[in-house]
């Protein structure tokens, strides 16, 4: 290669780096620096820090009194019995009067309700529960669970039966759960139930995360494109820099007003929790229960995450340039709301039997694998050829989107009009060819 | 720095938007592109421009082929207005111009200049939408010359001016030629285009129905204007040979004749007949010429 074309070449790199870097960088501080991005992520916040200190508001609004029940009995060993069973937010108060008076203290807001025991011919605990209304059912539910306990013990007492006897019966089976060694694995590389647990935490987080990211980013992304159509200064820009470019430079300038959103949102979340350290038992990761997660699960919410956002985010760029007013993005984005939805409903169905043929198949088709598979890989333990597979067909995926969303970008762009149709992707890619 | 099409033809489908086209734009001139309303003359724009492909043919500036890496050479004034409304002139002017190549200090030094220049310097903190369209094509103008392009395509850039402000404009466009730009420019505006090119191409259907020198095709077109003024009626002029339209206005004559020498022998006709007021042969008009020529291409 000669110097001149080498000169020539690299010139035309800085040229395009420099047009990429333009546009990122608008793209990224125009959104940031929008009312509606300030407003949307102050509230988030405003909600977070609201959301974790729900404990300490409820508290303020609450008389720091616990609501009294009424028990109406003469059966003073039942009543000491029920009491010291009880674990409950109410207290319970032997109540010193007639049923009537009790019913009418009820009335009178003392108590919350009243409990009559009565003893049968039997000799065995009966029970009336009156209470202005039926909303208090855990009250109503709970002491009928205690006073059973109590009836049984007093009934087993008087049939003569030995306590240890009784106390066998109800005893919980011995069950336990233990994994076999197969022939290509060793016992130790199964995921523990900690870790497990920790990765169905993970896998919540970014699914919502990705959910999240896809619809609202994706949106930006495509009302971006099309309001540069709309106003027509989209002419301008192609002139001036290569439509590719500027579609990339797009989505990477929206990916990282996403990235800046999260950050300001975990950052936040982050703070809030560790400054309430001392209501916690361990670690930050340990809430979320977090802190049992193999490196390579982080590993793969990054890759899946970034894969994902990458797929749907050209797709959206595609759609976006497509529309010539910011009206019709939405109808065009539907079909990716549903992809969307789609996905996310897989893997809600997937957390509970993550090995069902449907989960596995799911795992592999593009639409779906950033969240499918995340979930196969942070709950099961799989091969590592699926896992790669499954990464190798998505970002092929992206790759051929890309491709053909630039080219129906550089032909969308140009294109007016109002139909939202099929027709419109065969008519853009006609503008971007020769003929 | 020659703009050159050779045999260019743009095809979308089976309509044919630019048929067989041949141009060569001199460089440091305005050039004139003429054509009615979907003659093809946005889609050689867009040709020129790299955003379409042409579908055979070849387009050459200064002997390579255009692409983005020669953008910042390049000023383009579309058709349509297209400026982000909620953008203020200064952030939009700098978007627009770094894309140019150029560095923010310089965009606002030669924005000043501009807006003095087109007398609007208030606009430099003012949103688009709140400017008027007259002022908004000020600003889009602006966009399209601000880092001195080498060529310059105006795609109708008089659309929607005041006459002081298409004066104006039409300055700024002679002295950017004067410093060296190639200018085309389009228009339906026939006198424009006679005012301000040395050479034009006028299109009708995708296909250059004229095109080269502006006085060459002045004078090989043949006809000439005669316009008559006098006190005596002027009717029995249509029955002479050589004469080929006779227009009546108020109390005078306006006819084509189909070369210089008819007019001796009008004078002729004419003469001891009575009082004339006027008698004057002139150049045919761009318009006579484009309405002769489009309407021959029509039938």
């Amino acid at each position: 290669m000669n110097q001149a074309l080498m000169i020539s070449l690299l010139r035309k790199l800085v040229n395009l780096m420099s047009k990429f870097w333009t546009v990122f960088s608008h793209t990224y501080l125009s959104k940031v620096k929008s009312k509606s991005f300030i407003i949307t992520t102050a509230i988030i916040l405003a909600l977070i820090v609201l959301m974790s200190n729900i404990q300490s508001i409820i508290d303020i609004f609450d008389s720091g009194e616990a609501d009294q029940l009424a028990v109406v009995t003469e059966q003073e060993e039942i009543y000491s019995q029920l009491e010291s069973r009880l674990e409950a937010d109410f207290e319970l108060e032997h109540f010193d009067g007639t049923l009537e008076e009790a019913q009418d203290a009820v009335g009178n807001e003392e108590y919350i309700a009243v409990l009559d025991i009565r003893e049968s011919e039997e000799g065995l605990p009966e029970a009336t529960y009156y209470s202005r209304d039926y909303t208090n059912e855990t009250a109503q539910n709970l002491l009928e669970s205690q006073l059973q306990q109590v009836k049984v013990e007093i009934a087993t007492n008087q049939s003569g039966i030995d306590p240890a006897v009784i106390a066998s019966i109800y005893e919980p089976v011995s069950f336990e759960n233990e994994l076999i060694a197969t022939g290509d694995r060793e016992v130790s590389e199964v995921k523990t139930e900690e870790e497990l647990n920790g990765a169905r935490g993970l896998v919540y987080v970014i699914l919502f995360l990705l959910y999240m990211a896809v619809i609202m980013y994706g949106n930006m992304i495509a009302m971006d494109i099309a309001n540069e159509k709309t106003s027509r200064v989209m002419e301008i820009l192609i002139s001036s820099s290569s439509p590719v470019s500027q579609m990339f430079a797009k989505i990477f300038g929206i990916g990282l007003v996403g990235l800046t959103q999260m950050v300001l949102l975990l950052g936040t979340g982050y703070f809030v929790i560790t400054q309430k350290q001392d209501e916690l038992v361990g670690g930050v990761f340990d809430f979320f229960g977090l802190s049992d997660i193999s490196f390579s699960t982080f590993a793969y919410a990054v890759i899946f995450f970034l894969l994902g956002y990458f797929l749907y985010a050209t797709l959206s760029a595609m759609l976006g340039s497509l529309v010539s007013r910011t009206e019709d993005v939405q109808q065009l984005m539907t079909p990716v709301t549903f992809l969307i939805i789609a996905a996310f409903m897989i893997s809600m169905v997937g957390l509970g039997m993550p090995e069902s043929t449907f989960v596995v198949i799911s795992s592999y088709i593009p639409f779906f694998s950033p969240m499918v598979m995340f979930l196969r890989v942070g709950l099961l333990d799989i091969p590592f050829w699926e896992v790669g597979l499954s990464i190798l067909l998505l970002i092929a995926t992206i790759v051929v989107f890309a491709i053909i969303g630039a080219k129906i970008y550089r032909g969308g762009v140009l294109m007016y009009g109002t139909s939202t149709s099929l027709k419109d992707f065969k008519k853009a890619l006609q503008l971007s060819k020769k003929e | 720095m020659t703009l050159k099409l050779d045999n260019v033809t743009k095809r979308f489908g089976s309509f044919t938007a630019v048929d067989g086209l041949s141009l060569e734009i001199p460089e440091k001139n305005i050039f004139g592109f003429l054509g009615a309303n979907g003659a093809g003359k946005t889609t050689t724009f867009r040709m020129i421009l790299n955003l379409l492909d042409q579908s055979s043919g070849s387009i050459t500036w200064n002997g390579e082929k255009i692409d983005y890496s020669k953008s910042d050479e390049i000023g383009y004034l579309p058709e349509e207005r297209g400026l982000y409304p909620k953008l203020k002139v200064r952030d939009q002017l700098i978007y627009l111009g770094k894309l140019r190549g150029m560095q923010k200090k310089e965009i606002v030094d030669e924005l000043s200049n501009w807006l003095d220049y087109l007398k609007v310097p208030q606009y430099m903190d003012k949103k688009i939408e709140e400017l008027s369209k007259g002022n908004q094509q000020k600003i889009q103008f602006i966009s399209a010359v601000i880092h001195k392009p080498k060529l310059l395509i105006l795609d109708e850039p008089f659309s929607g001016l005041d006459p002081v402000n298409v004066e104006l404009l039409k300055k700024s466009v002679v002295e950017l030629k004067n410093s060296g730009t190639s200018i085309v420019f389009s228009s339906h505006r026939m006198e424009h285009v006679e005012e301000l090119c040395q050479y034009l191409c006028m299109m009708q259907h995708g296909k250059p129905i004229l095109h080269g020198d502006l006085r060459e095709i002045k004078r090989s077109f043949g006809k000439k204007n005669l316009s008559i003024q006098a006190d005596f009626d002027l009717s029995f002029l249509e029955n002479i040979p050589g004469i080929v339209k006779v227009k009546y206005f108020g109390d005078g004559v306006l006819c084509q004749i189909e070369n210089e020498d008819v007019s001796q022998r009008v004078l002729e006709e004419i003469s001891g007949k009575g009082f004339i007021r006027r008698f004057e042969l002139d150049e045919p008009s761009l318009n006579d010429i484009f309405i002769e020529k489009a309407g021959e291409s029509y039938e």
